[in-house]
């Protein structure tokens, strides 16, 4: 199995490069992030990358697989065209190798106020919820923050700074959408304007790399729901 | 980048320094920030990719949302699952408290499954009893199967709200200590640029998680490789009951992905290959609810007498199917996922093959139920180290003694997370300044971490070490030991412990060094996997997760004490805290289910 991987050390490389790998007897079924560690436990110590639940949970080992993004961990190489193409997230810095800088996405994440506001006294055990306020949460809280979406989106690549990105409004609707958080005026007003969120032009790239499943734009467009009818 | 590495090593100053950001961790960070300390958390990843991230079934608390339950009942069960080596001082704390922590993350957002009448959901899990052992109880507070993830993201949102420090992608290589051992913070290098920084605390708190790494097939994540644990041996303290690792009954076969207990809760049994339902035979009352030690003993043993399925019958299939689609993707949807992508199985249609897989360490860091850490010094079994602190997998409180109950895990790191936080408040109103740490000691460290600056000239790599170490640990210590066996695994482990000092690795950079991560995490599974098999060899009795075919009983006038294993002293033992704090004591029984 070959695979052709984007290399840069910023220690010794003037710009980055691809190097060539080849794996021999790998198994139907493998996941790609097998592939990449036997090829740094055997091959080469320097391949860098991040990882670590190995079955699509903690959202480490997002990168550019054949031109998609996506989790090396839960993408079988059954499926990919070889020589696989291995690079990393588009769109922010690269620290080294498939290691990116991701501080600018999470600092968007940490713009939408990503947590419960409940200003009333709490009670001395749950606040109530009913298995339908709940269900409105289903597809919203289980983001695994890999930014594949994100660094799908042409409007984050242009304005990473300006657009939240599909991540971070996911989150925002995570919040909007929960009965018991009570700073949902707030939460709106903070997400007017021409970029924080209507810089989405629902172009979907993020909907096709969700490794979750998940569906930032149809997210996107309940906000603007909301915020239509608010101003009604 | 390299520049940095020529400047002098930076030194921060905090009133706690955290070490590991799961889910004990950031409950310990967010109760400090709140009471306006200064706490700085320190971990090798972006903290929601701790391993916290992937419990799935949920957190155990008699809220008695779903039938009849109270605290003392889950006590019982948790002093019995322990199979009587657990400490009932802290047994009695933890679930005491536990409402209240479900409570507090339900405050901090954690959307957790609902009831009809807008309470939260709880399921059925394995070894949990109404009325000290009668009927099954529901006592699991659960956010569907992503429960971990649930409370890892909004204890994270938490901290964030609360502006707590954090050192994201730092490693922390080793403890700093004082002449009379007390602990005065740490030193860690940043894994981004290389740099080393030494972070002075009053107070430090381990929290690092497990350490399943040591075993081939494990549900346990990469990361999971028991830095805390081996931190804490390199600074002289002894590890406890490490001979105590529980195998998950359901592991995705040959391949360790988790298939949580919530699906057997759900309804969902155990078949052999003649079709049998097994666990009628093991267990007759719990069934496929029994505590995991004794599930695990019951696959092992059908495939071990033949009845495996598969064309190895190397496995038993966990049958759901009938349970249907919807019960299925309401409750289950995380590991109805995982099944479809790496097994092509959908849990809904067809059953999943599953083997005991490593999953959990229940020994670690001695502590008390205050989360000091505690070591024998003369007569005294437990002494408080002064300034350190443990909480988590990574200690041993002991709350789960020979076999931890599923839902007592989540639990306990909040629990225990919490009570750490609290106690280190007040400590640190009786020790109000830093003390100074010595350059040797810093120096000894920054050794150890410059020696990876250059190429070295040993023929060892870490994977070469660390594949070995799997396997002699997978072959020598797992559901089932002897003598024999565990003779040669000792052997095995001193012997490639010994090869360490020839090791090197081919990455020299300062930026994002991954090789030298690894070589550092090495030598803590080595220390890790030392503790396990030197305590496994030395317990001849049988005891939850302990499983001795030359010793098959328990021995509770030999054997009731903890075990604790040290680099210095070997093998040493104290004895069990059985007196409650204020309830009778559950003296040991015969433990059936």
């Amino acid at each position: 199995m070959k695979f052709k991987i984007y290399r840069y050390n910023p220690e010794t490389d003037k710009k980055p490069y691809v190097q060539d790998y080849e794996l021999d007897k790998v198994e139907p079924g493998t996941m790609l992030l097998a592939a990449l560690l036997r090829i740094k436990d055997e091959q080469d110590q320097t391949l860098s990358f991040r990882r670590s639940c190995g079955e699509g949970v903690c959202g480490s080992d997002g990168m550019n697989i054949n031109g998609t993004n996506g989790l090396a961990c839960v993408t079988s190489l059954d499926s990919l065209k070889q020589p696989v193409e291995i690079r990393p997230l588009p769109g922010l810095p690269v620290i080294r190798d498939l290691i990116i800088d991701m501080e600018q996405f999470y600092k968007q994440y940490r713009a939408v106020k990503p947590y419960l506001v409940v200003n009333d006294p709490m009670p001395e055990v749950e606040l109530l919820q009913t298995p339908e306020q709940r269900e409105k949460l289903d597809g919203l809280y289980e983001c695994v923050l890999c930014a594949c979406c994100s660094t799908s989106c042409p409007s984050f690549w242009w304005n990473p700074d300006k657009f939240l990105g599909p991540a971070a409004l996911l989150q925002a609707s995570r919040f909007i959408e929960d009965s018991r958080d009570q700073d949902f005026e707030k939460r709106l007003e903070d997400l007017e304007g021409p970029f924080k969120l209507f810089r989405c032009h629902t172009i979907m790239n993020c909907v096709n790399v969700c490794p979750k499943g998940l569906n930032p734009t149809k997210a996107i467009g309940r906000i603007k729901n909301k915020m239509v009818s608010r101003s009604l | 980048m390299s520049e940095s590495n020529r400047q002098p090593i930076e030194r921060r100053q905090f009133d706690t320094l955290i070490i590991g950001a799961g889910g004990g961790g950031l409950r310990a960070s967010l109760q400090l920030a709140e009471a306006d300390l200064s706490v700085a958390v320190v971990s090798k990843v972006f903290p929601t990719r701790s391993h916290t991230v992937a419990a799935q079934g949920g957190m155990n608390a008699a809220l008695a949302n779903v039938g009849p339950d109270n605290w003392h009942w889950h006590m019982f069960d948790t002093v019995k699952g322990s199979d009587y080596l657990g400490d009932q001082d802290a047994i009695e704390y933890m679930c005491r408290t536990a409402p209240k922590a479900v409570y507090e993350l339900e405050h901090f957002g954690v959307p957790f499954s609902r009831l009809d009448n807008g309470k939260i959901y709880q399921r059925a899990f394995g070894g949990q009893s109404q009325n000290f052992g009668g009927d099954q109880a529901a006592r699991t507070c659960a956010a569907a199967d992503r429960t971990g993830h649930a409370i890892l993201h909004s204890l994270y949102q938490q901290n964030i709200r609360a502006k707590t420090h954090f050192f994201d992608e730092y490693f922390a290589v080793d403890l700093l200590q004082g002449d009379e051992g007390q602990v005065l913070g740490a030193l860690v290098f940043n894994i981004n640029d290389g740099s080393i920084i030494v972070i002075e605390a009053r107070t430090t708190l381990i929290a690092t998680g497990g350490a399943g790494q040591i075993f081939k097939t494990t549900t346990n994540a990469l990361i999971n490789t028991g830095d805390g644990m081996g931190m804490a041996m390199r600074a002289g303290i002894p590890l406890q009951d490490m001979e105590f690792y529980q195998f998950h009954p359901t592991g995705i076969a040959g391949r360790g992905m988790l298939i949580t207990e919530g699906a057997r809760g759900e309804g969902g049994y155990l078949v052999n290959a003649d079709g049998e339902r097994m666990m009628e035979r093991y267990a007759p009352k719990a069934k496929d609810l029994a505590s995991r030690d004794v599930v695990s003993r019951a696959i092992a043993i059908e495939v071990r007498e033949g009845r495996g399925c598969g064309p190895k019958k190397d496995h038993v299939m966990l049958k759901l199917d009938h349970l249907g689609e919807e019960v299925i993707q309401k409750r289950l949807p995380g590991i109805r996922q995982t099944c479809i992508t790496f097994l092509g199985i959908d849990p809904a249609e067809a059953p999943i093959p599953v083997f005991p897989t490593a999953h959990y360490t229940m020994g670690g860091i001695p502590t008390n139920r205050h989360g000091q850490v505690v070591v024998p010094v003369k007569d005294t079994p437990e002494e408080p180290v002064a300034g350190l602190y443990a909480a988590g997998e990574c200690a041993c409180v002991s709350v789960h003694g020979g076999n931890r109950l599923g839902g007592n895990s989540l639990l306990d790191i909040l629990v225990f997370g919490r009570a750490a936080a609290n106690h280190i408040i007040e400590y640190l109103k009786e020790n109000k300044y830093h003390q100074q740490i010595d350059d040797a000691a810093i120096n000894k460290v920054v050794d150890k971490v410059r020696r990876y600056d250059k190429p070295g000239t040993g023929k060892e790599t870490v994977a070469g070490l660390r594949d070995e170490l799997k396997q002699v640990m997978e072959e020598h210590c797992s559901v089932f030991r002897n003598k024999e066996i565990l003779n040669q695994g000792v052997d095995k482990i001193e012997r490639l412990a010994e090869r360490m000092k020839d090791l090197s690795i081919d990455d020299q950079s300062y930026t994002f060094n991954t090789a030298k991560v690894e070589a550092f995490e090495l030598e803590n599974l080595m220390a890790v996997a030392l503790a396990t098999i030197h305590s496994a060899n030395a317990r001849e009795e049988s005891r939850g997760a302990h499983s001795r075919t030359d010793f098959t009983e328990r021995d509770d006038i030999a054997w009731m004490r903890h075990s604790l294993y040290s680099f210095e002293n070997g093998l040493d033992y104290k004895p069990v805290r059985t007196k409650p704090i204020s309830v009778e004591s559950f003296p040991p029984k015969p433990r059936v289910y």
